[in-house]
């Protein structure tokens, strides 16, 4: 953003230099049209990646402090073997607290599958125990050994197995994210130089003229600059307004539950996307006064 | 007899001291794909000289006017504009230079959507000056040349010989140093020939050098009749002086 001031100076322009280059039709709508719909692509990468951040940290931050220890023992040893387990955790360093499930909770787990009013006390069903870490964590081995000689029906499972593969695949998913925003913003560059590339073509007249009466080649290549900044700028503000837009329309996780339904912003969220207009603004900045500069070397 | 020109006599050359030469062309040669087009050519514009360039169609006067503005490149020799050798002026220093040279090209190259007012402001507006505040004299230029109604027209909309005329008022309007001007009577009948000659014969008496390439002997003959003009021909890509047959 060190260019911001001279990218300002720009678009403040000079009018009788702009009006030395003619409007030039249809790049004027290919570079609106591409900036917008990469900023609207755009909207959407950028929820994607932050999204599968939010997701990632959340998944790492609440199974990484919980586990559960699961007593299957027949029933007339089910109550001693849970005591003997809670009491092996209460003097475990690293655990913070351990609390069996009672039968409301465990009916609430297996209500999705059998249903309300099942009558968990009845069923051979193993008892549950929720394990809440502190920071620093136990040792997940040596608690195992302990639990074995105590309760000989306990299991402990601290999430790890199925923890590490969901971080990894948010993490490629925010990867993923990520180089969408890249290869939008690659795609932008490559258009919109295409696009600078046919304007300062169709006007090679025009630059020979300019040149011939003594018009430096940062002074030509400020009008079109100015020109298809100021393009970039408007195209993909509306781009993003309606990314935003659509956004704001997707279904509320309350309304749905699920994955896709925390694709939308949140809170000081809704604030990132508002960089779209300006760094597509710098995109067309650069990629037009390189092409610019390029294209008038090979001008006498 | 036409007044002097609006503020045009107010400048003397810049930047370096008056009676240098303008443009100097040492042994210069220029070749285009392996074809020798220009040889051993030695050239020098001082302030307030007037040279004519004749020569057939081809000899190579326009290639010699381009090596003077550095549309060229020269392949042997030192051309040499305003005290700087040509090899050590950069893209900026020509643009610097087209500054402080008036350049009249046959095909007149104007910006077809700006109006006449507009095109021949062109250079005040390139080099960064004020266009209003420079407003009533590019009127009186445009009046001096002949021009006055057609402010508004746009380029496309002159004749030849106007076109001719508003290019000439646009090559003065930075009051430069030198003029060159590539066949610029190409397009106009015998009356607007002698008008233009007349303008340019005025900027000469007004120190301007001037360097026409024409192969219109008759305009030389009647130039030779006002002002002291050396007319040079290009003959077998060598620049010689032209004999008493003009």
């Amino acid at each position: 953003m060190k260019n911001l001031p001279q990218i300002v100076t720009i678009l403040r322009g000079d009018p009788r230099a702009d009006r030395a280059v003619p409007p030039t039709g249809y790049t004027a709508q290919l570079t609106l049209l591409t900036a917008g719909a990469m900023a609207f692509l755009g909207v959407f990468a950028l929820a994607l990646s932050l999204a599968t951040g939010r997701l990632a940290d959340r998944w790492a931050g609440e199974l990484a402090q919980s586990s559960t220890v699961r007593i299957s023992a027949p029933f007339d040893q089910l109550e001693a073997q849970t005591a003997a387990a809670l009491r092996v955790l209460g003097q475990t360093t690293g655990v913070a607290t351990a609390r069996a499930l009672d039968p409301a909770e465990q009916r609430a787990l297996l209500e999705p599958w059998f249903g309300p009013d099942l009558p968990v006390e009845t069923l051979p069903i193993p008892q549950l125990i929720e394990v809440i870490e502190t920071r620093d964590g136990y040792d997940a081995e040596g608690l195992r050994l302990r639990l074995r000689a105590e309760a000989p029906g306990a299991v402990l499972d601290d999430h790890t197995r199925w923890r590490r593969p969901l971080i990894e695949a948010a993490g490629r998913l925010n990867l993923l994210g990520l180089i969408s925003l890249g290869l939008i913003a690659a795609v932008m560059v490559a258009m919109i130089t295409l696009a600078a590339n046919a304007a300062l073509s169709a006007n090679a007249q025009v630059i020979r003229v300019l040149r011939l009466v003594g018009a430096r080649d940062s002074y030509i290549a400020r009008a079109f600059v100015r020109r298809f900044t100021l393009r970039a700028l408007s195209g993909a503000a509306v781009g993003t307004a309606l990314g935003m837009i659509a956004m704001a329309l997707l279904p509320s996780a309350d309304a749905a539950g699920g994955f896709l339904t925390g694709l939308g912003f949140v809170g000081a969220g809704w604030l990132v996307p508002l960089l779209i207009p300006p760094l597509a603004a710098v995109i067309a900045f650069w990629s037009t006064r390189l092409a610019a500069l390029r294209a008038l070397k090979e001008i006498t | 007899m036409i007044e002097t020109p609006p503020h045009l006599g107010q400048n003397g050359p810049r930047g370096y001291p008056r009676g240098q030469i303008v443009i100097e062309l040492n042994d210069v040669s220029y070749s285009y794909g392996g074809d020798a087009l220009l040889s051993d050519i030695s050239l020098r514009l001082a302030p307030g000289s007037f040279h004519f360039l004749t020569g057939p169609s081809g000899a190579g006067k326009s290639t010699l006017l381009k090596l003077c503005y550095m549309e060229l490149q020269a392949t042997k020799g030192t051309v040499t504009l305003f005290g700087r050798p040509a090899q050590d002026i950069g893209r900026d220093g020509v643009a610097a230079v087209r500054r402080r040279v008036g350049i009249v090209h046959q095909d007149c190259q104007f910006l077809d959507h700006l109006p006449l007012l507009e095109n021949v402001a062109l250079p005040l507006t390139v080099s960064g000056q004020s266009t209003e505040a420079h407003m009533a004299e590019i009127q009186e230029l445009l009046g001096w040349v002949g021009l006055a109604s057609k402010l508004r027209a746009l380029p496309p909309e002159l004749s030849g010989g106007e076109r001719q005329r508003a290019a000439l008022a646009r090559a003065v309007v930075m009051s430069p140093d030198v003029i060159l001007a590539d066949e610029p009577t190409g397009n106009l009948d015998w009356e607007m020939s002698l008008r233009l000659l007349t303008l340019l014969v005025e900027l000469n008496r007004m120190g301007k050098a001037i360097l026409v390439a024409t192969h219109d002997l008759n305009l030389i003959r009647q130039a030779k009749a006002q002002v002291a003009a050396r007319v040079l021909r290009i003959k077998d890509r060598r620049l010689q002086l032209a004999g008493a047959d003009l």
